[in-house]
């Protein structure tokens, strides 16, 4: 029987816990991230901004360049340091509040601009270190430290979807993957691959939307969080590629 | 070889970074500082250096501080109201220690105000920039050459102590034309910083994480940057002395309203009365050693400033830890007449002038 050894990428060897709950998405979501950057033959020559917050405990899960700046201004952190270094890999690390909130004059101008980096957003639909408040993606009904009752358009507006806010923008890649099963794992590695293959061509922005489960807030189970995952998050956040220019 | 040239201060200002080895502005337009926006917009190509119009004044400061972290010099310029969005940018440039240089062209009011000169953000430039313990140095120049040869200090300051500069200017200095000699074009060398984010080594067996906090624990940190505030309070203080020695008053002010004084001293000491001005170069830190040159039996001190509250009067008092009385003339939105500046000492002499 053929048997498949797992290796950790070497940037992340020898390393503790990344310091998030059980359950959480951001440890998958950075084990494919770096699995990738090690595929490619970057790991020496890149560099991670991360938000604050949940996705800045990923700042000491690897061991080489990475920083945390302002809640919300991963983006153009990121964009400043690639216009400075436009040969390495420059990505942003954020969730679904800094990008689509606090930031989100950022998600809309970088996209306008179509900036030559990659932006990866870990949307788990609510603000997990402040302890589970209302986040632009929290989903109507959804019940939240901000919004006990459960979210209403009336009371809280829409939550937004990227896919639809960058109907108009000519950008390099805009994909939405998950890490709720392994088929969706596996896809959106591969997202991952092309937003940074088409970075390294010079082609302009990618952005890759993570789904995340969110246990501790979602008041759920692990197991009960990817369900709730599958069966309401999936219907309105749609999975897949939904840009892919080809190159200029 | 050096350029002789006329040119407005923002202008002036604009190539003189550049000439420093700035390749990197990003910054949003708002009056009086647009030219230095305008004026990059298509020298900064030129120079084969990225200049980004943001979509805020905030996102300006964040994509100079990834500029930064990656070596480059870097500058970020705007007004008044502008410059209150400058304050979670600031607040990260120092905890993070990325070397910087941003301009302030002040103009009137709070609120919106008016696009008129004032000089009403001494107080938010000098003491309030950011949350935190931030502190940075700042420099108020008074004509258009200082405005080029204090932009050149400023990336030496900014890098010597790995810190946010900022250059506090007014509306009339940034928009009146003078001739100025401009330096020769400078390069400068993103890898020259052994702290600065750049490929890594094949051998290398870790990377830089670094983050709007310190890794080391305030313990530690608290203490490095402390030394950094004194060494920077200490070795840095600037300002231009004139005629204290045997004055009766001593004007003190920076930028335009220091330019009148100079005006004044003449036209005082032309009619026999004994007036002298200190002009700040540095507004932090304040040139506490340029009052220990006045003459001991100085009648007063007169603040000269365009604003409404004498927001240098604090640190007048502090620099002479409240031993001398002092005065104020302040014209908030227009730009003091220096015939009311000699009326006003000579009221100080009279003893006719009330004391702040």
């Amino acid at each position: 029987m053929a048997t498949k050894t797992f290796k950790i990428p070497e940037a992340l060897e020898g390393l503790g816990s990344h310091g998030c709950c059980q359950g959480c998405g951001h440890g998958i979501a950075a084990r494919i991230i770096y699995e990738v950057i090690e595929e490619m033959g970057l790991t020496k020559n890149c560099i991670a901004f991360h938000d604050l917050a949940c996705g800045s405990n990923m700042l000491y899960a690897q061991k080489y360049h990475g920083f945390s700046g302002a809640h919300g201004r991963a983006i153009p952190t990121a964009t400043g340091f690639k216009r400075t270094r436009p040969d390495m890999l420059v990505f942003s690390y954020a969730g679904d509040g800094a990008t689509y909130s606090i930031g989100m004059q950022h998600t809309v101008h970088t996209a306008m601009r179509d900036e030559n980096i990659t932006a990866i957003v870990i949307n788990n639909t609510n603000f997990g270190m402040t302890g589970g408040q209302m986040s632009p993606t929290s989903l109507i009904g959804q019940k939240t430290t901000s919004s006990p009752a459960g979210r209403t358009k009336e009371l809280n507006g829409n939550p937004v979807d990227v896919v639809k806010l960058y109907t108009d923008m000519d950008i390099a890649y805009l994909a939405r993957g998950a890490v709720d099963s392994v088929p969706n794992i596996n896809k959106t590695k591969n997202y991952i691959r092309k937003a940074f293959a088409k970075q390294m061509a010079g082609e302009g922005f990618s952005f890759v939307e993570i789904l995340a489960p969110c246990p501790t807030n979602w008041g759920m189970t692990p197991a009960q969080s990817l369900e709730r995952m599958q069966n309401e998050v999936f219907k309105k956040y749609e999975l897949g590629e939904f840009i892919e220019r080809s190159a200029k | 070889m050096a350029d002789r040239a006329i040119m407005k201060g923002n202008e002036a200002l604009a190539e003189a970074a550049l000439r420093a080895g700035c390749r990197f502005f990003s910054g949003y337009p708002i009056t009086p500082q647009t030219e230095v926006l305008e004026y990059l917009s298509w020298r900064m190509n030129e120079v084969g250096g990225d200049m980004i119009q943001t979509e805020d004044e905030l996102t300006g400061l964040h994509m100079l501080l990834g500029a930064s972290l990656g070596g480059a010099r870097v500058l970020s310029t705007s007004a008044g109201p502008g410059f209150a969005l400058f304050h979670e940018g600031l607040s990260y440039l120092c905890e993070c220690e990325a070397p910087s240089v941003l301009v302030d062209v002040q103009r009137l009011g709070g609120g919106c105000g008016g696009i008129s000169a004032s000089q009403g953000d001494y107080e938010e430039v000098v003491h309030g920039g950011g949350n935190g313990d931030s502190q940075y140095i700042v420099l108020t120049p008074a004509s258009v050459q200082e405005e080029v040869d204090l932009v050149q200090e400023a990336y030496e300051l900014a890098e010597k102590y790995r810190n946010p500069v900022v250059i506090m200017t007014d509306a009339i200095i940034g928009q009146m034309m003078e001739g100025v000699t401009l330096p020769d074009m400078k390069e400068h060398d993103i890898n020259k910083f052994d702290w600065a984010y750049k490929p890594l080594g094949a051998n290398d067996t870790h990377g830089i994480q670094k983050a709007g906090w310190p890794s080391t624990g305030y313990d530690v940190y608290g203490p490095y940057r402390l030394k950094k505030f004194k060494d920077m309070h200490d070795n840095e203080q600037r300002w231009e002395n004139v005629q204290v020695k045997d004055a009766d008053v001593v004007c003190v002010a920076y930028g335009i309203s220091s330019r009148v004084c100079k005006e004044a001293v003449k036209k005082a000491r032309a009619k026999g009365v004994k007036l002298g001005l200190i002009r700040l170069i540095t507004a932090w830190p304040f040139p506490e050693k340029a009052f220990a040159e006045i003459n001991p039996n100085v009648k007063g001190l007169l603040v000269v400033e365009m604003s409404l509250k004498g927001q240098m009067v604090p640190d007048v008092k502090l620099a002479t830890k409240c031993n001398l009385p002092v005065y104020t003339y302040l014209s908030c939105d227009v730009v003091p007449d220096s015939d009311m500046v000699v009326e006003t000492a000579e009221a100080i002499i009279a003893g006719t002038a009330e004391e702040v």
